[in-house]
């Protein structure tokens, strides 16, 4: 057995309380959502917080409705929720297709978006689902909130814009029509991390790409948002060839390193041909193409 | 799942057949008995700080914080040790392993301290308290440069050594088969590596320690495969009078030859409760058993495979480089010091055959033979069913067709290899066909045929094996001194109800279950009236334990003899009850009865409650009923098996998906089919998990890369189909019943035919061999001609 080395412990009645005793404690406290990136990090002592913020009984963190033509997403919702929500299926297929491939039912029924979206961990997927919808974060302090989109929020590898006396407390995606997404994902084995993913949404008119991005998660820095691919694929005719194009430019841009996932010229690769599939589901999603 | 349940109404076999577990109920319940269940009064408990180097010299040691912790008991180096004489312990082939290092450190995660304290956690904080100064070493890690002049040696706690080398090993003819191969039309050679891998059964290794200071008594609460040998061990190891040690392995979480080794963590306890005087507890979490358990494998292989031109093998050469890590800890036959890997010849009727083999030091974890692999049966039987597919490649042949060539015939067992071995009995091509039969073979080839024209990627692979288990006879086969026969106790209680008592172990096999059974055969006594003692020193007799797939072949043995002899005594009795003369009676399993007049009869049950009851009993016949054997068994079984893998591969992302897997497999008798037929799924699994995922890996600098289940990946049911099993029957001659082994079967042949599958899937890209574990990355890598060895 595992044990994490001594820390204190404090469930949170609310928002509020929560982040005021985040202030008090400063940098040696961490909330605890589901504990899935925590606690191993915990049991192999690469963590040792002293004191733990339960935030699981935040009840006001709980949801996935639509309000204001977004979809909002509170931070607590598990991967689960994300997985079964039929209103965000029908909006965002992308959240299905990555959550079916995060984890396992274990993991997903504990583990939450606002988790994920912190630990950002370079394998997370739900940071370039996020960043490839063009989602925006709900970010709380003693003085106040701000809203920051996944460029500013998602600063690199373990580091977000969430500072030590705030939390993260919504996801917002704004909805348009005529949209389609979808998100590939190679893994050694069910429940491993991924070696490479790569997420698509596009908005069409007709045969059009009005807008589109893709999103990698695993290989290398900044690269849940690929601007150069989004701009490529601006007002451009959905075709094979601007899939391989935009593939790529993606496997171009990312920087991923040799490990015992993969080599880094298979993961280059992975980049490329899962950017072409995710697109070319997204495209057709779009096109009402896929049920 | 093939495998169905008997109905209810099914009449439930006294004696062989389909039956439900005698086991599972309180195992699925949660009510087993597990070493990480016992808890003593006073019971303390144990951590081991571990080295965060492979290679380096241990400057000073600073145990004071931790010793001033509240709750902490003892903090015990190497140096206390040594204090005692136990510093060092034996291995299970004659070479010693630090208990805990004193010297240097030779393998990232090495024990280097314990602590003991008042519960696990507080223990486990202490460690961070130990200070220790380590000084770097180079560590040797690449097993290709072990023998270079200019690496440091590792074992320079071995008086005079000057190198990294541990063995050298021969077997067959070297000039005969050099001769064949000057003269043979075709040769192929190939670089065929099987990877470090590892057990990981699901329970951890550990124990609890209790050491009576007052009566000397040790009882030791153990993960053991081989409680009996262990014991042995200790009273060699600790001076521990033999009769004053009680081993006693309780329910065992999975073993696969994990829980064959003594290693130091169980030392450290028993020393811990002699010095402390109260009962201590350790249980390795998941990276102490990942990262310094028994691993296995690790052999580097040169193949070769000689033949004429129209597919004839006529002889197998190979080089092996195999990697020992730090202490050698192979659990084999003493000299077996490379296990059975001399069955490398395979099924095939050759004529000549050589193995050389360097085993060398490294700085990781030593173990060597572990993993369901029948003493390095695994790696043998890989080499040569990879090399058959690289030679059916070579002259673009059928795979299928090349192994019906050249399997041995019926009519030649029993069989005596260029190496050898002597195959008891063994009737090949039925079993292969029967495998082709079930996976419709010809329709496959027309659609891998047909899919390759569309740039579909569909592979198919066989695998034929055979098995050499049941170790072993005394005349050639001991561990550390100790022979490999095994005994056996049969009681019948008055009512007639029966206890028999097994050396074996199990981890998960059903001994409770097959060796009711056994017995219940020969003397037709319900299996549920027979209770299964077994894991317990002092409550069973002696014998070598549960590994090998050898329970069945030696213990089984045992059981059906030692029920024999009690059924003997049954017939003197019956003879006595029923009046007429032994020669006059008739045997119907479960009753005598005078032939000729089937209503003169006396069941079983009456005859021991007359064993047992006033009256007298026939001249010389003492009253009970039962008996002890030990069984010395004559030769090793030899199981076999025909396997066949289907896998799609996408073209574009180089995951491998196994559609189907068909395996047929002969153990001989069959005791109980379900019970085989969960042994060979097992095997299955594990087959696919060591070809496509599985692997312990290193950095350079000596780090284990696989100290969790997140990176040491092991399958699930999303990776494996449903598997397609079948049977021959090709009785044992020499074991009583006709059985052989089979615990290990499917680990032995299943990952050839997975490999072999993903090559041929390959095929449109050239690739004529690619390494395990066969990862995404690896066959795209291989799909590019960039394929690289793992190690
Ligand atoms: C076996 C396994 C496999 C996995 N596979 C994948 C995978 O394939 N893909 C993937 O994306 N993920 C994977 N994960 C990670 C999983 O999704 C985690 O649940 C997730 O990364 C963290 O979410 P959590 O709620 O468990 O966060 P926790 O572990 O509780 O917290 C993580 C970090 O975020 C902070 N935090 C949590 N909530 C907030 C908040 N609202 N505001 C500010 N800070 C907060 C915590 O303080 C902590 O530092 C896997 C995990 C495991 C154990």
């Amino acid at each position: 057995m595992q044990v994490p080395a001594p820390f204190e412990y404090e469930r949170a009645t609310s928002v509020e309380q929560a982040i005021a005793l985040r202030a008090k404690l400063g940098d040696e406290a961490r909330f605890i959502a589901g504990g899935h990136s925590l606690l191993p990090m915990m049991k192999l002592r690469l963590a040792n917080p002293e004191h733990l913020i339960d935030i699981n009984d935040l009840e006001e963190l709980f949801y996935i409705k639509e309000e204001a033509g977004e979809i909002r997403i509170g931070a607590m919702s598990r991967h689960r929720d994300l997985l079964d929500s039929e209103l965000l299926y029908q909006h965002f297929p992308i959240f299905r297709d990555a959550e079916k491939l995060i984890a396992d039912p274990v993991v997903r029924n504990r583990g939450t978006i606002g988790g994920s979206l912190c630990q950002a961990d370079p394998a997370e997927d739900l940071s370039a689902v996020c960043a490839t919808l063009g989602a925006t974060c709900v970010i709380k302090s003693e003085t106040g909130e701000r809203v920051v989109d996944m460029k500013e929020f998602h600063v690199g590898p373990y580091e977000t814009a969430v500072g030590d006396a705030e939390m993260l407390t919504e996801i917002r995606i704004p909805t348009a029509s005529n949209g389609g997404s979808a998100y590939e994902k190679v893994e050694r084995r069910a429940g491993d991390w991924a070696v490479v993913s790569s997420g698509a949404s596009v908005w069409m008119d007709g045969d059009t790409i009005t807008a589109g991005r893709v999103g990698l998660a695993a290989v290398g820095d900044n690269t849940t948002q690929l601007d150069g691919v989004a701009e490529l694929l601006a007002g451009k005719t959905a075709s094979e060839e601007l899939y391989t194009q935009a593939g790529e430019l993606a496997a171009a841009s990312c920087s991923p390193q040799t490990d015992n996932r993969g080599t880094e010229a298979y993961k280059r690769h992975l980049a490329m041909e899962l950017t072409r599939r995710s697109l070319r589901r997204a495209v057709a999603r779009a096109q009402g193409q896929e049920a | 799942m093939t495998t169905t349940e008997p109905a209810p109404t099914e009449e439930r076999p006294i004696g062989f057949g389909k039956l439900l577990r005698k086991e599972d109920p309180r195992l699925i319940r949660g009510m087993g008995n597990f070493v990480d269940d016992i808890q003593l009064k006073g019971m303390l408990h144990l951590a081991i700080l571990r080295s965060p180097m492979a290679h380096a010299k241990i400057v000073s040691i600073d145990k004071s914080a931790a010793e001033a912790m509240e709750g902490v008991v003892a903090v015990v180096t190497g140096e206390d040790l040594a204090g005692h004489g136990l510093a060092w312990m034996p291995t299970l082939s004659n070479d010693v392993q630090a208990v805990l290092a004193t010297d240097k450190v030779r393998f990232q995660h090495q024990e280097v301290a314990f602590v003991v304290a008042t519960d696990r956690y507080i223990a486990r904080d202490a460690l961070e308290q130990i200070d220790v100064e380590y000084e770097w070493i180079d560590p040797v890690v690449d097993v290709r440069t072990a023998m270079n002049p200019d690496v440091p040696v590792i074992r320079t706690d071995l008086e005079g050594k000057t190198d990294n080398h541990v063995f050298d090993w021969e077997t067959g003819d070297a000039a005969a088969t050099q001769a064949v191969f000057d003269n043979a039309d075709v040769v192929v050679k190939q670089e065929v590596i099987y990877p470090r891998s590892h057990p990981a059964p699901m329970e951890t290794c550990g124990c609890v320690a209790d050491l009576n200071r007052v009566s000397g008594q040790l009882n030791l609460w153990s993960t053991t495969q081989a409680p009996h040998a262990h014991r042995t061990v200790y009273a060699l190891v600790a001076g521990l009078p033999e009769h004053k040690i009680r081993v006693i392995a309780p329910d065992i979480g999975g073993g696969f030859g994990n829980k064959v080794p003594i290693y130091p963590g169980y030392v450290c306890a028993i020393v811990a409760s002699l010095l402390i005087g109260k009962p201590v507890k350790w249980m390795e979490d998941r990276t102490e058993n990942l990262v310094t358990t028994g691993f296995a494998r690790d052999y580097v292989m040169q193949g070769e495979i000689a033949a004429t031109k129209e597919g004839k093998i006529l002889a197998i050469r190979t080089d092996v480089l195999a990697d020992h890590g730090a202490f050698n800890g192979v659990a084999a036959p003493v000299k077996y010091p490379a296990g059975f890997f001399g069955v490398f010849t395979g099924s095939y009727d050759i004529e000549a055959a050589y193995c050389s083999m360097k085993a060398v030091y490294t700085n990781k974890a030593p173990g060597g033979v572990a993993y369901a692999c029948s003493f390095r049966i695994t790696e043998a039987v890989y080499l040569v069913e990879r090399m058959v597919d690289v030679l059916a490649l070579e002259l673009d042949m059928d795979s299928a067709e090349l192994r019906l060539k050249n399997l041995i015939k019926e009519d030649q067992f029993p069989y005596e290899t260029k190496t050898g071995w002597v195959y008891d009995s063994g009737n090949y091509e039925p079993a292969l066909r029967k495998a082709m039969e079930m996976a419709g073979y010809d329709e496959l080839r027309r659609e891998q045929a047909e899919k390759r024209e569309r740039g579909e990627l569909m592979g198919i692979g066989l695998s034929f094996f055979t098995e050499a288990v049941g170790a072993g006879p005394r005349k050639d086969m001991d561990i550390l001194g100790l022979g490999m026969a095994d005994g056996c106790e049969l009681r019948i209680h008055p009512t007639g109800k029966a206890v028999v008592r097994l050396s074996v172990k199990t981890q998960g096999q059903g001994h409770e279950t097959t060796f009711a059974q056994i017995v219940a055969e020969e003397i037709g006594i319900p299996p549920e009236d027979i209770e299964v003692v077994h894991g317990d020193t002092d409550n069973t007799p002696f014998g070598l334990g549960t590994y090998g797939s050898r329970s069945t072949p030696v213990s089984g043995a045992a059981a059906a003899l030692v029920t024999r002899k009690v059924r003997d005594k049954a017939q003197i009795i019956a003879s006595g009850m029923l009046e007429v003369s032994v020669a006059d009676l008739e045997w119907n399993k479960g009753s005598f009865s005078v032939k000729g007049d089937p209503s003169k009869s006396v069941t079983i049950q009456d005859i021991a409650m007359k064993a047992h009851g006033a009256g007298d009993l026939p001249e010389g016949i003492e009253g009970g009923l039962e008996a002890q054997i030990c069984y010395n068994p004559e030769n090793l079984t030899y199981p076999f098996g025909a396997y066949i893998c289907v896998v799609d591969v996408d073209p574009g992302t180089a995951e491998v998906k196994v559609r189907r897997f068909i395996a047929v497999d002969d153990c001989g008798t069959q005791i109980n089919p379900m019970i085989i037929e969960g042994q060979v799924h097992g095997g299955l699994a594990d087959g696919v998990g060591m070809a496509l995922m599985q692997m312990i890996s290193f950095d350079e600098d000596g780090n284990c890369l696989s100290g969790s289940l997140m990176e040491y990946l092991i399958p699930t049911a999303l990776e494996t189909p449903d598997w397609e099993t079948g049977h021959t029957v090709t009785p044992s001659p020499h074991h009583p019943i006709g059985a052989k082994g089979v615990g290990e079967s499917a680990t032995v042949g299943s990952p050839p035919a997975v490999v072999n599958a993903v090559v041929d899937a390959l095929r449109p890209y050239g690739v004529k061999h690619a390494d395990m574990p066969l990862t995404p990355s690896r066959v795209w890598e291989a799909m590019q001609g960039n394929h690289t060895p793992p190690i």
